[in-house]
């Protein structure tokens, strides 16, 4: 089983992503579980979504307490919210956001990691500049799918126009795809510089 | 407003006897095949306004509606006078839920006959004043908003009667209840805003509102009628003296009604659309001492030390009513209710 | 067909299925979705023919269901928590008039302290009032359960409650094999009310009853409650038939055939007990689940038969009753007094409060051990309670004892679990 947990805001589409994510698992024939944290929070509050993705049926309802990946919507949680709690070593890491782990106050903290399940993506200006709305959560999964290799890109469109049928669904669907390709790229170079 | 078509007075009461008019201007309970949907044999006391009523309103409505009719029942006197298990007085279809839901019943029945494509048969609810303007106002006023198909009629004996005579929000100032009690300077029930329903239901802009007693036969089976010539919701309140709570004379029961409406402090009105379109004039304007010295409810003002400050206080409701409603002039005035000052 | 969707969401299509003719709607997290699923339905015109009403109140929206069906039409409602304890007056009423209205409980708990999240205090609050209570442990059950729901009601002309766990079923996006059009139609027959308000044929209903017949009356509804007994079995059985899948019964067992233990539930919960009991299985420990699909009418025989080999039973409980202990406890214990099994109870989940494997599994061990308590609060911090008892003893105007846990706790949305 393979646990993901999502954090972000009220009104970034943390739940939709989610779901999102658990839809694509079913397009390509797995079990998957999606559900928000239940809060009765308004716009711009803490939000947590959770998804399990599994081969066999999930039976657990219980919150995910320690996820193999966390997807970080909104950088801003960092210091605010416990984001790391539960998390393995062996755990993938991906924030929006166009700084560095140093820069984030957060260098030290990846190094417990492997570097390169740790990334950063820029999903808010990718965005912006597909879809014209800072929604990033459709934007993350595209580098979800790159960073774990849990699921395919073809997987998350397919999901994507389900849940945003017409041009909405496109947009979303190229800025998923060039975060794909951001995640990929920067996966290249964490190579590159470790075999130089 | 009434379409009674003749004006001339009888032997000095105001009765016009039925069979001095053609077959088309008589009533429906001089019919001698009328459907008696309320039975005799039922447990109401002697001389009981409600009982009345409802069997004036309900034959009056399956007049109009060529006896395809369901009533909805609250809890109350007319429910617990009329169906003591097993038997049952009412001869048309029948349900009693609870005290407070009666309107959301009824719009329920009304939900299952529209999608049943049941066009022809009508909906009626019906409650004591504590079911209406008390417990069953929230779901009164929800079916009012949503202008569901119904005719709501309310029975008004101004007190909770079946539990033994206590204050409901439909009690008229200075009545004496089990509740309200005869006792110090300010006895009775207290003077305040009162809960207005005719004039609350009018402010939701249903098609139609109307009061009436059971002293006006005619007057209140056209008004039976006129609701239900038209779809939506549709208000009546009918003024059912209660022999035993009011301490008034079984056999009194129109004449403590007639009163009401004479003095003043019941005015008989109708509203289409939420504006007044008519009054029914006071005939002999009549002081409101009549109407209440003839009722142990108001005992307490009279006597030895009779309360007149009490008395004019009443007597200026009544007057004020008259002014507001225009209830002196022969023509109905024009009257904006939300304009009323009050 | 399978889909990836939301429970709610699942939950409102299967309803529409069932072709319901009156649905009524008050809002209340965690029900929300399902009635605006619905609606939207109604007013596309892919339900039809229905009438969807939204009301002022759940008192209402009992009472137009009510009306509804009593008129003969087929009537459906959903709600949760404080809305349930606001109709219930209406509730009692629609099952003492042997009404068959459906209605989704989107169990939650109820306040004060005000909380929407999930737990069964909502449906034990109910439990006397005359409906049949069915829970569903997946959201594939929470579907199902409805179709059947609407068939063992209108049969038996007795209400009926299909209770699913708020935000953990309702909010959860899961796979869903959604039944169509014909199997339902095929399954589920028009509704032929036994009594009805029709012109041609008055009828009063709702009479006043006295001392003379009440007892009569009340007991003829226990004895259709014990005929629906017969009837879920029966219904779920012809339901794997139709759409070859079991759902519904009255208990699922899972891994009782040699347990020592057996560990007792309702609802969603049952799933993570699995997970926990396949792990201490592993671990060494013989233990097995009985889920309780039908909570009311309370299937004793089946209860007693699924307990009659275990040494120990913990009942795993999202409620209790306040100032004794558990609630199903109770009707498991007198289903096996004489079974000679020990009856322990665990209380967990309030509020929502997170259930997690790691708990159960400690409880588990710990009752295999026999060093369980008879009555355990799972992850209760008695350090919080001790210290506003404390302030109790000490200060007479210690202030609300809810608003002072949370400033001892301090920041609560930045805790995960």
């Amino acid at each position: 089983m393979f646990q993901v947990r999502i954090h972000g805001r009220g009104g970034q589409g943390v739940v939709a992503a989610a779901e999102i994510l658990s839809m694509a698992a079913f397009a390509e024939g797995r079990h998957a579980q999606a559900f928000p944290s239940f809060g009765s929070e308004r716009m711009g509050a803490p939000v947590v979504s959770f998804c399990r993705i599994d081969d066999r049926p999930i039976r657990t309802h219980e919150p995910v307490m320690e996820p193999d990946a966390l997807v970080i919507q909104d950088v801003t949680l960092i210091h605010q919210v416990e984001l790391f709690a539960g998390l393995s070593a062996d755990a993938y890491v991906l924030i929006n956001t166009s700084r560095s782990f140093d820069e984030l106050g957060l260098g030290e903290f990846a190094r417990r990691f492997h570097r390169d399940r740790l990334l950063t993506c820029p999903a808010t200006e990718l965005a912006l500049e597909h879809l014209g709305r800072p929604l990033p959560n459709a934007v993350l999964l595209g580098g979800f799918a790159a960073l774990t290799g849990q699921i395919t890109l073809d997987a998350i469109g397919t999901a994507v126009r389900e849940r945003f049928p017409g041009a909405v669904g496109d947009r979303n669907m190229a800025a998923a795809a060039a975060a794909f390709r951001f995640v990929t790229l920067e996966e290249e170079e964490m190579v590159h510089a470790s075999t130089d | 407003m009434t379409t009674q078509p003749i004006h001339f007075y009888q032997v000095g009461s105001f009765a016009v006897g039925n069979r001095l008019l053609d077959d088309d201007g008589r009533t429906v309970q001089s019919d001698p095949n009328r459907t008696n949907s309320l039975d005799s044999g039922h447990r109401a006391c002697q001389g009981c306004g409600e009982a009345l009523g409802a069997r004036y309103a309900i034959d009056a409505a399956m007049r109009a509606s060529q006896g395809r009719l369901v009533a909805v029942n609250a809890t109350g006197c007319l429910e617990v006078f009329s169906t003591p298990y097993p038997e049952t007085s009412w001869r048309i279809p029948w349900l009693h839920s609870l005290f407070g839901n009666a309107p959301a019943v009824a719009t329920g029945v009304a939900a299952a006959l529209k999608v049943k494509g049941r066009s022809d048969v009508r909906v009626v609810a019906q409650a004591g004043d504590g079911g209406t303007v008390d417990i069953g106002f929230g779901c009164l006023s929800g079916m009012f908003e949503r202008n569901d198909d119904v005719l709501f009629i309310c029975y008004d004996n101004e007190a909770y009667m079946n539990t033994g005579v206590q204050r409901s929000g439909a009690t008229p100032p200075a009545a004496r209840t089990a509740t309200t009690e005869a006792i110090g300077s300010e006895a009775g029930n207290a003077f305040g805003q009162g809960k207005d329903l005719p004039r609350i239901a009018m402010a939701h802009d249903i098609p139609y509102v109307a009061t009436a007693t059971v002293a006006d036969l005619h007057d209140l089976e056209d008004k039976v009628e006129r609701a239900m010539q038209v779809h939506g919701a549709r208000y009546l309140h009918i003024l059912v003296p209660c022999p035993l709570g009011w301490g008034s004379a079984s056999s009194d029961t129109i004449r403590v009604a007639r009163l009401a409406k004479e003095t003043g402090l019941f005015p008989v009105f109708e509203a289409v659309d939420g504006k007044v379109t008519g009054v029914s004039p006071i005939r002999h304007r009549t002081p409101v001492e009549e109407y209440l010295s003839i009722q142990g409810r108001y005992a307490h003002l009279f006597g030895k030390h009779p309360r007149t400050d009490i008395i004019a206080r009443i007597q200026a409701m009544a007057d004020r009513n008259i002014t507001t409603y225009g209830l002196l002039a022969e023509e109905p005035a024009d009257i904006d209710p939300k304009g009323v000052d009050v | 067909m399978l889909r990836q969707i939301e429970g709610s969401r699942a939950v409102a299509e299967t309803v529409a299925l069932c072709r319901p003719e009156v649905v009524c709607a008050y809002p209340i997290s965690p029900q929300t979705h399902i009635i605006e699923a619905i609606g939207v339905m109604v007013a596309s015109g892919a339900l039809a023919p229905c009438e969807f009403i939204n009301v002022e109140s759940e008192f209402a929206a009992m009472s137009v269901s009510i009306g509804a069906s009593a008129a003969g039409a087929r009537a459906y409602t959903a709600t949760a928590s404080q809305g349930l304890l606001f109709m219930i007056e209406a509730v009692y009423n629609a099952a003492g008039l042997g009404l068959p209205i459906v209605m989704t409980l989107a169990n939650r708990a109820i306040g004060a302290p005000i909380n929407i999240w999930n737990d069964h205090s909502d449906a034990m609050a109910v439990r006397d009032a005359g409906w049949i209570q069915l829970f569903a442990e997946t959201n594939q059950e929470a579907a199902d359960l409805h179709v059947l729901a609407f068939r063992l009601a209108e049969e038996l002309s007795l209400p009926v409650m299909v209770c699913m766990d708020g935000f953990i079923l309702t909010h959860a996006v899961e796979r869903v094999d959604l039944p169509d059009q014909a199997q339902v139609d095929a399954y589920l027959p028009p509704y032929e009310p036994r009594q009805v308000l029709e012109p041609d044929d008055p009828v009063s209903i709702g009479a006043m009853v006295g001392p003379e017949a009440f007892e009569e009356v009340r007991y003829l509804a226990h004895l259709r409650q014990l005929d629906a007994l017969e009837r879920i079995p029966a219904l779920a059985t012809a339901f794997e038939e139709a759409f070859g899948r079991p759902s519904g019964g009255l208990v699922s067992p899972y891994r009782i055939e040699d347990a020592d233990i057996v560990i007792v539930a309702l609802g969603s919960v049952l799933g993570t007990i699995k997970d926990a009991v396949d792990a201490r299985r592993d671990a060494g420990d013989r233990v097995g689940v009985l889920g309780i699909t039908a909570f009311r009418p309370f299937p004793n025989d089946a209860v007693r038969e699924a307990l009659s080999r275990a040494r120990s039973v913990v009942v795993v409980e999202k409620a209790f009753s306040i100032g004794f202990g558990g609630v199903l406890s109770t009707d498991v214990a007198m289903a096996s007094h004489d079974t000679g099994c020990t009856l322990r109870t665990i209380v967990c989940g309030l509020g929502g409060r997170a259930i997690t494997s790691r708990s159960l599994e400690q409880a588990f061990a710990a009752a295999a051990l026999d060093e369980l308590d008879s009555l355990t609060f799972l992850d209760l911090d008695h350090e919080i309670v001790e210290r506003e008892r404390t302030r109790m003893t000490t200060t007479r105007r210690s202030g609300p004892s809810a608003e002072n846990i949370l400033r001892d706790l301090g920041t609560v949305a930045s805790r995960i679990d």
